[in-house]
């Protein structure tokens, strides 16, 4: 039986070469791999689940724990004729077994490579392994962090004896020692299988971890005044087999049993990196990554981890404001429409056409008018005072719908504002592009170009006086660079979810949610759309943008002496049939059948801009250019 | 000793001699550095044939055929190869390449340019133990000596070759003489002994070249081996246990001292009561460790059964067993690294054996699991058994602990921890067993045991 394995995800940028397969047999099944292929990945791709500690499918293999072994053999050959040797007692190929077991982690896929997992032998050394490394273990799980998703523990209980032997007195070891501001180590149940040092010499490049002392008294340290640091440090928790690398902020507060695992995305940097969120009734404890080969592996950023607190944070904007009153939320829609309406000037009432008029009434009010809308720019006159804020910060469905909002209101491109968000990028995964959705921006056609650094021209056309007044969606403009008096100057309307002097000079607030809250997709900077749903429910007096974009969209759309609007959708699906119809870089896509891992898309001439970003993790600018280049011819 | 057989010195040839220093003129004066400059002109495949035809085995421990060692090297990948002299002799009962190099370092030398020059090697590292400051001292000395000479350095006699030797002092740790851990250890890491595959020395050693490591005395033997020729070598010694071999034995009996006999043509018991001349007053002998102590022990007085070539077998004494790889290995032991521990009736084995593992223990670099866990584990048990609280299941548990470790490891020492308390157990297993009892009689003025 031979079957075609799924081969090993290539690196993104290199274009993928046919890899040369070789069958191997893992417990007498035969399967093809590519050659030099890992033995303990390919015994996944069979089915076969070989127990390891120190291995880790983006390290280095150390070879260390021991808890892999496996019998190895290979066809044994005629010495004349270099042929296969025939068993009779099987009529099959004779294999020659290595006499030792052989660590599957440093097992290289060979021809007629041969596997057996199942035996005695590997039963025993399993057992043997597991007796050992539980001999100087604490056995603490009920008071541990990792308890529920800790290696140890799960291999202990399918492959260890069940009872022990040992009636000696434990080592004693440090128990809590402040490896860096993030970090807690527990050195009692550290199994030093060396992850964590591999991750920090070979990933993080910030070699400050290593072992001191020796054999079972080996104690794992920082380097001396090196504390373990880096904005990557965390991902050391999140690798370590067993309890002993903890997070500070994690520690002691949940059970992992009890938290909903959520898929997320990491907002700090246009890398996307995939995350998860884990939550339970509503709270958000922790957030760590979640694998995608061809973004962030298996990394994050300790930075990105803490971004649920922004959820409950003292400036959160919890109720809507109508010239800094608390309103409703229908009265701040209201006056939001006016002040939109009366920048933009009255629609023409000619222009209105009574099927448009109608579909105001569906459920996908706002999409459906929107897609159905006259010519915006006959409708409305005077656009020059009205002036967008949009955010690369922003979903791929809101910038669809703001941009939807600003050709229905005939905001002129030289009066959509995109604020970029710069800073050095780290090399891995963080990026000079610290927003996550720049090219969003641009594919949806919200923008026509990259963002700019500072709204120049949108302060100068407010001291002109030209520039009277401004939807801005998320923003904080003073750290774009307006000055408080330039804020005074024009009517804001604020959509947003945190106070900023923006929000505090708006004449409408209307509060809006989180990443945590919400629902939506964003474009990383390999041009590859991401999806991710919300961990919790949104906090009370918050709105989810999408519904927020839609009323208003509906609201200008609407003929003046149509119907009032109806109540806005949560529609994500059908603004992405809007999308898909009216964008051609989304043809054909569906918001529920983007895959996990994301779906690569073909920006045609937008991947020639001059992106912001260097090298990271898995991306080269030239590269990644060149191959978008050729994937067009 | 009228009844001694005569020690066959090759090693030693000068060594205690009246007036021999470690000094260059001495050297040369006895004909040093003659091989070396005969030799410079042959072809590097040449020397390595002599080498091949010798049947050197190691002498380090595990006695892989040299020539073998040396026919691995990845001699293709156009990186520099490198040679490392492994002079950390720490196995405990080994005291033989300290002597070389305290008696006679250029021997040494010698021996390491001809390898050098044999496997176009331009950069040589002798990797010394740590404890061994003075040998460090004679060698940088002796290499200061050669240079000035042009044995060594640039330019090697006129042959427009180059090749430099380095001492590097080891920062004192057993692993350090795993070639892999001294690699390691030498390029200035922890001496955590690699995985092989894929970082066998002789491909991707000392920074990723190729690499030979060869013992102190390996290397001292093919000075000879290139003097004399590889046949006429091979004639020395027994089949396939070509040469002389080093015995240092140590312990209870009348004469210890590293004897120099030709591989296989002493029996162990002729080496202990006629050369080492027999126990103490008194005493009887009760065990021999043959090659340094994780080498399987042997007790007085044991038969085995060994098969001949034509597959019938014969029955050999323990005293007669010949003092050759082979031989021992059929035994179940192992030739090792030469040194010989004794000991007579005064011991307990258990008391030993409680040295033995807190000496394994301590000197277990922690890597890998079985090692790491196991050498402790049967520490403790065996300490505690010394301490008065032995049990009479610590002798099946101890055992079952040792056979957990050995074929598990990324390096020899699973069994070289391992082994001590497997025979240890299959040979003196009653003392393990009755040992509460044993332990309740012992004198209160006794000394303390650990």
């Amino acid at each position: 039986m031979t079957a075609p394995a799924a081969t090993p995800p290539a690196p993104a940028a290199a274009p993928a070469a046919a890899p040369d397969l070789v069958t191997v047999n893992i417990d007498g099944h035969a399967l093809a791999v590519p050659r030099g292929a890992n033995m303990l990945e390919a015994a996944r791709l069979a089915g076969v689940d070989i127990p390891r500690y120190c291995y880790h499918p983006k390290l280095a293999p150390a070879g260390n724990c021991r808890m892999c072994l496996v019998e190895t053999g290979a066809p044994a050959l005629d010495p004349a004729t270099r042929q296969p040797l025939i068993d009779p007692a099987t009529g099959g190929q004779k294999i020659n077994w290595m006499p030792r077991l052989q660590i599957a982690c440093a097992t290289a896929a060979a021809p007629g490579l041969h596997l057996r997992t199942t035996t005695q032998a590997v039963r025993d050394a399993r057992e043997a392994v597991t007796e050992f490394l539980l001999v100087n273990h604490p056995l603490d799980c009920p008071i541990c962090d990792k308890a529920g998703e800790c290696l140890l523990q799960e291999q202990a209980a399918a492959h260890g004896r069940g009872c022990s032997r040992f009636i000696e007195r434990k080592n004693v070891k440090p128990k809590r020692t402040q490896l860096g501001p993030r970090v807690m180590l527990d050195d009692e149940r550290c199994i030093l299988c060396a992850r964590c040092i591999r991750f920090t010499r070979d990933i993080a490049k910030q070699d400050v971890l290593g072992f001191i002392d020796r054999g079972s008294h080996s104690t794992l340290a920082c380097r001396a005044g090196r504390p373990l640091a880096h904005n990557y440090s965390l991902n050391t928790v999140d690798i370590c087999p067993v309890g002993a690398l903890t997070s500070t902020d994690f520690r002691f507060k949940m059970r992992v049993w009890f938290l909903k695992q959520t898929d997320g995305i990491d907002t700090e940097s246009s890398a996307g990196v995939n995350t998860t969120v884990w939550s339970r009734e509503g709270v958000i404890y922790r957030i760590t990554p979640r694998r995608n080969d061809a973004v962030n592996d298996t990394w994050m950023p300790d930075s990105g981890r803490i971004l649920h607190k922004q959820i409950r944070a003292e400036n959160r904007l919890l109720a809507a404001k109508v010239n800094g009153q608390p309103a409703g939320l229908d009265a701040a829609l209201d006056e939001a429409v006016r002040l939109l309406k009366k920048a933009a000037g009255a629609p023409s009432r000619s222009d209105g056409s009574p099927g448009a008029a109608a579909t105001t009434t569906t459920a996908d009010a706002g999409v459906a008018a929107s897609g159905t809308a006259p010519n915006p720019q006959s409708a409305i006159r005077n656009p020059q005072s009205l002036h967008l804020v949009a955010s690369t910060r922003a979903t791929v469905e809101e910038q669809y719908l703001a941009k939807k909002l600003a050709d229905a209101l005939a905001i002129p491109a030289a009066a959509r504002h995109l604020p970029a968000h710069l800073a050095a990028g780290d090399g891995l995964l963080l990026t000079a592009d610290r927003a996550p959705n720049t090219r969003g921006a641009l594919l949806t056609g919200l923008a026509a170009g990259l963002p700019a650094p500072a709204l120049a021209a949108l302060a100068a056309d407010i001291d002109a006086g030209r520039a009277r007044t401004l939807l801005v969606i998320n923003e904080d403009l003073a750290a774009a660079g307006l000055t408080a008096a330039q804020l005074a100057r024009v009517r804001i309307i604020y959509i947003g979810t945190h106070a900023n002097p923006a929000a505090a000079a708006a004449r409408v607030v209307l509060p809006a949610r989180t990443v945590f809250e919400k629902k939506g997709s964003f474009v990383n900077q390999q041009f590859r759309l991401q999806r991710f749903d919300p961990a919790i429910p949104g906090l009370a007096g918050t709105t989810d943008d999408l519904v927020l974009l839609a009323r208003l969209l509906a609201a200008v759309t609407a003929p003046a002496a149509g119907p009032a609007p109806a109540a806005a959708p949560h529609g994500i699906n059908a603004i992405w049939r809007s999308l898909a119809a009216d964008t051609p870089v989304f043809a054909g896509i569906e918001y529920a059948t983007i895959p996990p891992g994301g779906l690569p898309l073909a920006p045609g001439p937008l991947a020639a801009l001059p992106f912001p970003e260097g090298e990271s993790l898995h991306y080269k600018p030239q590269l990644f250019q060149l191959a978008k280049t050729d994937a067009e011819k | 000793m009228p009844d001694a057989p005569q020690q066959r010195r090759i090693i030693f040839q000068h060594i205690d001699e009246p007036g021999y220093t470690p000094g260059i003129d001495c050297y040369l004066r006895h004909g040093g550095y003659e091989t070396l400059r005969r030799a410079v002109t042959r072809p590097p495949a040449e020397l390595r044939d002599e080498v091949k035809k010798s049947g050197l085995r190691g002498r380090g421990g595990a006695g892989f055929p040299c020539g073998v060692k040396w026919g691995l090297v990845d001699r293709k990948s156009g990186k520099p190869i490198y040679l490392i002299v492994n002079a950390d002799e720490s196995e405990p009962g080994t005291f033989k390449d300290r002597y070389i190099i305290h008696q006679d370092p250029h021997q040494l030398i010698e021996g390491v340019m001809l390898s050098c020059f044999a496997n176009d090697v331009k950069q040589a590292y002798i990797y010394i133990r740590g404890e061994m400051p003075r040998g460090a001292r004679i060698l940088e000395n002796a290499i200061a000596e050669a240079r000035a000479k042009n044995f060594a350095g640039p330019d090697i006699l006129g042959t427009g070759r180059s090749c430099e030797i380095h001492v590097h002092r080891g920062a004192g740790a057993y692993i350090c003489g795993e070639e892999t851990g001294l690699i390691e250890s030498l390029e200035g890491k922890r001496a955590n002994p690699r995985i092989k595959p894929p970082y066998f020395p002789a491909v991707l050693g000392l920074y990723q070249c190729p690499t030979i490591v060869n013992n102190v005395e390996t290397l001292c033997h093919v000075k000879h081996i290139i003097a004399m020729g590889g046949a006429e070598y091979a004639k020395i010694g027994t089949p396939n246990n070509t040469g002389t071999r080093i015995f240092g034995v140590s312990g209870h009996v009348r004469r210890p001292g590293a004897y120099e006999y030709e591989c296989g043509k002493i029996t162990l018991g002729r080496l202990l009561y006629d050369v080492c001349g027999g126990p103490l007053p008194g005493r009887e002998l009760k065990a021999v460790i043959p090659g340094g102590s994780s080498a399987k022990v042997l007790r007085f007085g044991e038969k085995f059964t060994l098969k001949n070539k034509d597959g019938s077998t014969r029955e050999l004494a323990m005293e007669d067993i010949p003092l050759d790889f082979d031989t021992l290995a059929a035994c179940g032991t192992m030739g090792g690294s030469g040194g010989l521990i004794v000991m007579d009736d005064s011991v307990s084995m258990v008391e030993a054996l409680a040295n033995i593992n807190a000496f394994y223990a301590h000197e277990s670099c922690g890597q890998c699991t079985p090692c790491r866990e196991g050498s402790l584990w049967m520490k403790k048990i065996t300490a505690r058994m010394v301490r008065g609280a032995a049990r009479p299941e610590d002798a099946a548990l101890l055992k079952s602990v040792a056979a957990q470790i050995p074929g598990r490891t990324i390096c020899a020492m699973g069994e070289g921890c391992a082994w001590p308390t497997q025979s240890f157990l299959a040979k003196f297993g009653a003392e393990f067993e009755n040992y509460y009892e044993t332990r309740q009689n012992r004198p209160a003025d006794a000394l303390p045991l650990i």
